[in-house]
């Protein structure tokens, strides 16, 4: 008896939403066994992770915090994928707006906040889209495969980073390396009274409209779609796949960096080297768990806010790892990626005869 | 002078062990057209296992090949995803390695680091020959003296290398020639991974004999560069892993010169990631990459 | 593992008959194969015939375990086969040569033939070397066993597959269409190594085929599929070719474009290559020069692989000329990118539906994809313009097919009709159209065809790229034949014979 995958014929519509609720449940019963293991009890610690945040108006404002640096790193990425570009290098274009942002934020003072806020998130863009320019300039000039030029520049700007803060950038009264705190002038406004939830969290709705606006609605989102998916098709009918190739890498890197900025000015307010906690590389998670949708890729990083203030205050009250709310979602991306692809499928068993497989 | 060219290279030849074992992994699973981003997950977890598994049980031995283990699990996992399945090979390589760092952070923090503690062992002790440069641990001795005449054996020798070959320029052909193109990428994908997991298993095992975090450093992506930048081929490979680990090793010493002193070590500690950047930028156009690269094999 | 326990296959005339019963196989909603059911002997040449997508190829694929029916089975001397691998196919005695070749190209002949057989460990080149010169004597098939696959001209590239295939102890061996790549003398050698192979191997021949010509020459038994089923199965001598066409096609001929080719005079020439050249290892154009003047139609003929990729790769900017010039309406050609051919008024028909047209994207994006500029708005593109527009291009082509439909959904058919609208929505001066019937019906043929002839009627120009012989001597008032790269020839239509051309197109005259 042997078994083989066969491509369905069509895909009722039910089967892949159905799929994908059943890979989330079994996120939830896998997360729940790692929670026993790490020594903890798997109910309340679900209820934990995954629903208090939503019942408290702490909890949920810190769930929009935490998910405002992902909505950005979800669009950049969620952009360049769907444009065939390959850009894993999310995590070094926000580190490198946050090096803009917190120049400009040391140097900012005397400027009125009406002036300060604008510099200090252009900054951010400018320093993003910059790092993102070499691997592209690779890419559309040479052919050079961007997976590889992208990816090592992520450790890179961490060592700038970690290089500004032991040395020029070092805290003035502390010693420690973090840099100083950024002028009143650049700091981003609150926009729930009362909580940490800041303007940066508008910025990137904005962001995902814009985005989704101009992929779905305008022409040059029209020509991105068709090289991303047909790349000599797309040569064939005339569009100049390389130069789009290299602006939506730019665009990517620019939104990316706008995410760094929008952490320095929203809510650190100042440099660490802990300014990132994986957001580049969960960007890759949310947009691929939002199939590269922008509106998806919105409610994807909201939920995955949740998760991580969710696992904060379980491993705070129950004494399991901090680190579990990053398990959780890895483990949720590989469920749902394999729902996704096992839904186009049947399984077909075969025995001796070559006969009718129902 | 001498001393120093002679500290570079003995430092060079251990710092190109992990990346030497990872690039040719991976180089003989793309080979069967296959690529494997979970590279750097891969080495961080058998970085982990080998570690966690030779602290528990008192013997280095027991501690390897429980990393090896957890590598040929790894590619097991990451060929059903990618050849049966045929998930994004982008997408299933990042989550393998997001996946399996943040498996290990959160083990290291239950089992060594909750109290502030560390994981240590004795790691292994290098074998003298006389000099610096022959100072070198075992499996030093075993990636380039073994190691790399067996993968050139494999892969151009062999009848599972041509087989790998085919695979990797010309499914089509290959399954038509009745060469089961699945078995032949899922052999090639772990014994990749097993390579891997001796890279992984060397960081923590042969060199600093703890554990902390971020400990592969990005190396696992290096060792994907070195790839392309050999072109496939093992000579080129190993000259980009000579680069690599030489500039990593000049900076070392740079470090010591009294004239150096000012320069922040970050931008040293960068040079090695950049040197790949530039390498890659001057050699790799054009480069021919397998003709089924990243595009799985379905026959309907 | 031998599928069928208890039964040996020997070559000379002992091999049991292979009968397929009743097989048939969907893909998603078109039924490919339905109960078709074929006989095959040993020592004796079975023609397959059949119009493009009849079944033919479907059908060998399932017998040689590239592909699973639905339903039915496979027998040998009356037992079940199980065959769901090209490995099982082999075991059970059944060889097949793929129209595409199945062949690693930058391997050599013999890497390539000791695939089939490779251990995992070491691999004896040497013997599989000793076993290749054996069998080219027995079979009369010689090839250079160190040669790369790349290098070789088709002809023998062909032979190495048959090799391969003989080399695994075939007794039954399937050739899918395998004269399309072939030129006439080409042809006759192969036709020539299918007798022998029938008369003194005793092997049984399954002879793939639309070409009635050859099918008169050697074939033994003649099936017809038509629409995936079996419209009729005899013995060859028991059928006339007429009866054969008729059965194939189905309907009556209809009278095609009607279209009275002659050479235009007079008019300067509105597209002029002159000594264009593409470097490269094997393949690439050498000195390549003619000129089309406007309503006319020249037709590049050639046997498959000679050049007329490239030639149509440069002449829609994918591949850049390294030499010679290209002139449009006097005007030459800094270089020839897509952009600048288009600019210059030059359209194309790529030779390869599937890769000219993103699949995912709707039929209106496609169909408007090379001047989406033309519908920028404001804010966004103006749909309404693009859906007006896509609906009298569906009507004034006959496209069947809905604007916002999906692209890959369309049949073939009317897939090209949506690019041969694109094309000539846009007036070209120039149409460089390749292949442009290949896979489709005789219906969507004719209709494609009579588009063509009646572009050229309005004054375009046309450089019409096709392996189809009768395609080009129907529509072209020139014939410009190409071999190894370069231009031989061009007859003007009057002198035009398939025996001319076919002497060109295999490099003799």
């Amino acid at each position: 008896m042997k078994a083989r995958f066969a491509l369905r014929a069509s895909t009722p519509w039910w089967r892949g939403p159905l799929l994908v609720g059943v890979a989330a449940l079994l996120t939830i019963l896998i997360s729940a066994i790692m929670i026993r293991w790490a020594g903890g009890a798997p109910i309340p610690a679900v209820r934990y992770m995954f629903i208090s945040p939503l019942q408290s108006r702490f909890g949920f404002t810190e769930s929009l915090l935490s998910a405002t640096p992902l909505v950005f790193t979800g669009a950049a990425v969620a952009i360049a994928f769907r444009a065939g570009y390959w850009n894993i290098g999310a995590e070094g274009q926000l580190l490198a707006g946050t090096i803009g942002a917190t120049w400009v934020g040391l140097h900012a003072e005397p400027l009125p906040r009406i002036v300060g806020v604008p510099l200090i998130l252009l900054a951010g863009m400018l320093f993003g889209a910059l790092w993102a320019l070499t691997p592209a300039l690779l890419r559309t000039r040479l052919g050079i495969d961007e997976v590889v030029t992208t990816l090592l520049l992520n450790p890179v700007a961490l060592l700038i980073i970690t290089g500004l803060l032991n040395g020029p950038w070092r805290n003035s009264e502390s010693g420690f390396p973090d840099s100083d705190v950024i002028a009143d002038s650049t700091k981003l406004w609150i926009i729930w009274p009362n909580t940490r939830v800041h303007f940066g969290l508008a910025l990137g709705v904005v962001v995902i409209g814009l985005c989704w606006w101009f992929v779905g609605k305008m022409s040059g989102g029209l020509k991105l779609r068709a090289v991303g998916l047909a790349p000599n098709a797309a040569r064939i009918a005339g569009l100049p796949v390389e130069r789009t190739l290299l602006i939506t890498a730019l665009v990517s890197g620019g939104i990316a960096g706008l995410g760094g900025a929008s952490e320095i000015a929203g809510v650190a307010h100042q440099l660490t080297t802990g300014i990132s906690n994986n957001f580049g590389y969960t960007g890759v998670i949310v947009a691929t768990l939002a199939s590269l949708s922008f509106i998806g890729a919105l409610l994807v990083a909201l939920m995955f806010g949740v998760i991580t203030v969710g696992s904060f205050s379980a491993s705070r009250a129950l004494e399991i790892p901090s680190q579990i709310g990053q398990l959780v979602q890895a483990v949720l991306l590989i469920t749902v990626v394999c729902a996704l692809v096992i839904q186009k499928y049947r399984v077909v068993w075969s025995t001796k005869k070559i006969e009718v497989s129902k | 002078m001498i001393d120093v060219t002679e500290e570079i290279i003995s430092s060079s030849l251990r710092i190109a062990t992990p990346l030497a074992l990872a690039a040719l992994g991976e180089l003989v699973t793309e080979k069967s057209g296959v690529l494997n981003l979970g590279i750097e997950g891969i080495m961080y977890g058998s970085a982990f296992v080998g570690i966690a598994t030779a602290a528990q049980t008192g013997s280095l031995t027991a501690g390897l090949v429980a990393a090896l283990v957890s590598g040929a699990i790894a590619g097991l996992i990451f060929a059903f995803a990618t050849v049966t399945l045929g998930v994004n090979q982008h997408v299933a390589g990042l989550g393998m390695t997001l996946l399996m760092i943040s498996l290990c952070n959160t083990a290291n923090r239950i089992m060594f680091t909750a109290d502030g503690g560390q994981v240590r062992v004795d790691p292994w002790k290098p074998i003298n020959f006389g000099g610096p440069i022959f100072s070198q641990y075992w499996l030093t001795y075993a990636t380039f003296l073994v190691a790399v005449p067996f993968v050139w054996w494999l892969l151009w020798k062999s009848g599972l290398g041509l087989k790998i070959r085919a695979v990797g320029e010309n499914p089509e052909a290959a399954d038509v020639a009745g060469v089961g193109v699945a078995k032949t990428r899922y052999t090639a994908i772990i014994i990749g991974a097993l390579f891997m997991a001796l890279a992984g298993a060397f960081i923590t095992l042969a060199f600093v004999g703890t554990f902390t975090v971020n400990i592969v450093n990005g190396r696992g992506w290096v060792a994907l560069a070195l790839v392309i930048f050999g072109r496939w081929t093992i000579g080129r490979l190993l000259v980009g892993a000579a680069l690599f680990s030489l500039v990593n090793a000049g900076q070392l010493q740079l470090r010591l010169l009294p004239s150096f002193a000012d320069v922040p070590f970050e931008i040293l500690l960068a040079l090695p990631f950049l040197a790949v950047i530039v390498g890659l930028a001057i050699s790799g156009r054009n480069v021919p990459y397998p003709g089924s690269y990243l595009k799985p094999y379905k026959r309907l | 593992m031998n599928p069928v326990e208890g039964v040996t296959f020997a070559f000379s005339g002992g091999a049991p008959s292979i009968i397929l019963r009743n097989i048939t196989k969907a893909y998603g909603e078109t039924i490919a194969l339905n109960e078709v059911s074929l006989d095959l002997h040993a020592g004796e040449v079975h023609a397959l015939l059949g119009e493009n997508g009849a079944g033919k190829t479907t059908l060998m694929k399932i017998l040689y375990g590239l592909s699973q029916p639905d339903s039915g089975q496979i027998e040998a001397g009356g037992v079940a086969l199980r065959i769901e691998s090209p490995r099982d196919a082999r075991a059970a005695g059944i060889g097949m040569v793929t129209q595409h070749f199945s062949l690693v190209k930058n391997m050599t002949v013999i890497e390539n033939i000791a695939l089939a057989s490779a251990k995992t460990f070491a691999i004896d080149l040497a013997a599989v070397r000793t076993e290749i010169v054996v069998a080219s004597t027995r079979f009369g098939l010689d090839v250079p066993p160190d040669a790369i696959v790349a290098s070789l001209p088709i002809a023998l590239q062909q032979r190495v597959e048959i090799l391969k295939a003989l080399m695994s102890g075939c007794s039954y061996l399937i050739l899918d269409e395998p004269t399309a790549v072939l030129g006439p003398n080409d042809i006759d050698s192969l036709l020539e190594v299918i007798r022998r192979l029938r008369s003194d191997a005793g092997i049984g021949i399954v002879l793939i085929s639309h070409k009635m010509a050859e099918i008169e020459k050697v074939a033994d038994r003649v099936s017809v599929l038509r629409r995936g089923q079996v419209v009729s199965s005899s013995l060859a001598n028991g059928i006339t070719s007429k009866e054969l066409v008729a059965l194939m096609v189905g309907e009556q001929q209809s009278g095609i474009s009607q279209r009275k080719p002659e050479p235009r005079t007079g008019q300067s020439p509105i597209l002029v290559l002159e000594s264009v050249g593409v470097a490269r290892e094997t393949g690439g154009l050498s000195d390549v020069s003619f000129a089309v003047r406007p309503g006319e139609i020249l037709g590049v003929a050639g046997v498959s692989g000679n050049g007329q990729s490239e030639l149509v790769n440069v002449l829609s900017g994918t591949t850049q000329i390294d030499s010679g010039t290209i002139v449009v309406e006097g005007r030459q050609l800094g270089s020839n990118t897509p952009q600048s051919l288009m600019r210059a008024g030059v359209g194309i028909l790529g030779e390869d539906r599937h890769a000219s047209a993103v699949h995912a994207l709707q039929v209106v994006e496609n169909l408007i994809l090379d001047c989406v500029e033309k519908f920028n708005g404001k804010f966004q593109l103006r749909r309404k313009e693009m859906l007006s527009h896509c609906e009298s291009a569906i009507s004034q082509f006959e496209i069947k097919a809905s604007p916002k439909q999906a692209f890959g959904t369309l049949s073939g058919g009317n897939m090209q009709k949506v690019l041969l609208a694109r094309l000539f929505s846009r007036n070209p001066k120039v149409a460089i159209i390749s292949q442009p019937t290949r896979g489709l019906d005789v219906m969507a043929t004719n209709y494609v065809r009579s588009l063509i002839a009646q572009a050229s009627k309005q004054g375009t120009a046309v450089v019409l790229v096709s392996e189809d012989l009768d395609e080009i001597l129907e529509l072209a008032d020139r014939v410009a034949v190409m071999y190894r790269g370069s231009v031989v020839g061009v007859v003007d239509h009057s002198e035009a014979s398939r025996e001319s051309i076919g002497e060109l197109m295999a490099g003799i005259a």
